[in-house]
């Protein structure tokens, strides 16, 4: 099956980016394809550079691009949310990137489930 | 239908709307802080156990061990993440954020 995740909230604030990256590594240890992700409000910060967290503490947006380079994932950060809060090509993590929401419209067309993890 | 629930029922209406919502036959998964509406002994026990006569109640086990939590009211069942994903092959997914 075709999961598409939405990631709604940023990250150690709230549980959501750890909720959606755990559903995503349970989804491909299934089998399952993950058809998208797509990072939107504060949820873009989980896909920037900026974040150097204890070396004892997940690093999220590592976690992340290691995640979207393994299976080899489309991330697509929203470009309006992105814009608000400083983010660009130049701060994103590696593999991510920048586009609208139509790109949004286009994972809940081509996936099998869309699903939301936010506040 | 899934209904997914995130937030404390002792904090919000959340977990009370989606079930007035839910009908015979849906399936509500409680994770993050919305497993606080599948321990024994809060205010909302009561409304989790009639939603239990018509429709299936499940709990992300993490997220309950991550908040102490090991207990559920009778009837709650507990999945992990790869129960979780097993829900959304099952239903459509209704995130009730």
């Amino acid at each position: 099956m075709k999961f598409g995740i939405l990631i709604l909230e940023g990250p150690y604030q709230h549980q959501a980016g750890d909720s959606a990256y755990n559903f995503a590594e349970a989804a491909v240890a299934k089998g399952h394809a993950i058809s998208g992700l797509f990072f939107y409000c504060d949820g873009v910060q989980n896909a920037t550079t900026y974040m150097t967290p204890p070396q004892d503490d997940r690093h999220i947006s590592k976690r992340w691009a290691e995640f979207i380079a393994k299976h080899g994932v489309d991330a697509v950060v929203c470009i309006a949310a992105s814009k608000k809060r400083g983010i660009t090509d130049a701060n994103l993590i590696k593999g991510a990137r920048i586009a609208g929401l139509g790109q949004l419209t286009e994972l809940g067309i081509e996936s099998d489930r869309l699903i939301a993890f936010g506040d | 239908m899934l209904f997914t629930v995130n937030k404390s029922p002792l904090t919000s209406d959340n977990l009370k709307t989606c079930l007035r919502f839910a009908k015979k036959g849906n399936s509500v998964l409680l994770y993050e802080d919305g497993v606080y509406g599948a321990i024994p002994g809060t205010k909302v026990e009561s409304v989790v156990k009639e939603a239990l006569k018509s429709i299936e109640v499940f709990a992300l086990k993490e997220d309950l061990k991550a908040r102490g939590f090991g207990e559920v009211i009778d009837g709650v069942k507990l999945v992990d993440y790869a129960g979780f994903v097993g829900l959304v092959e099952e239903h459509n997914v209704c995130p009730w954020l």
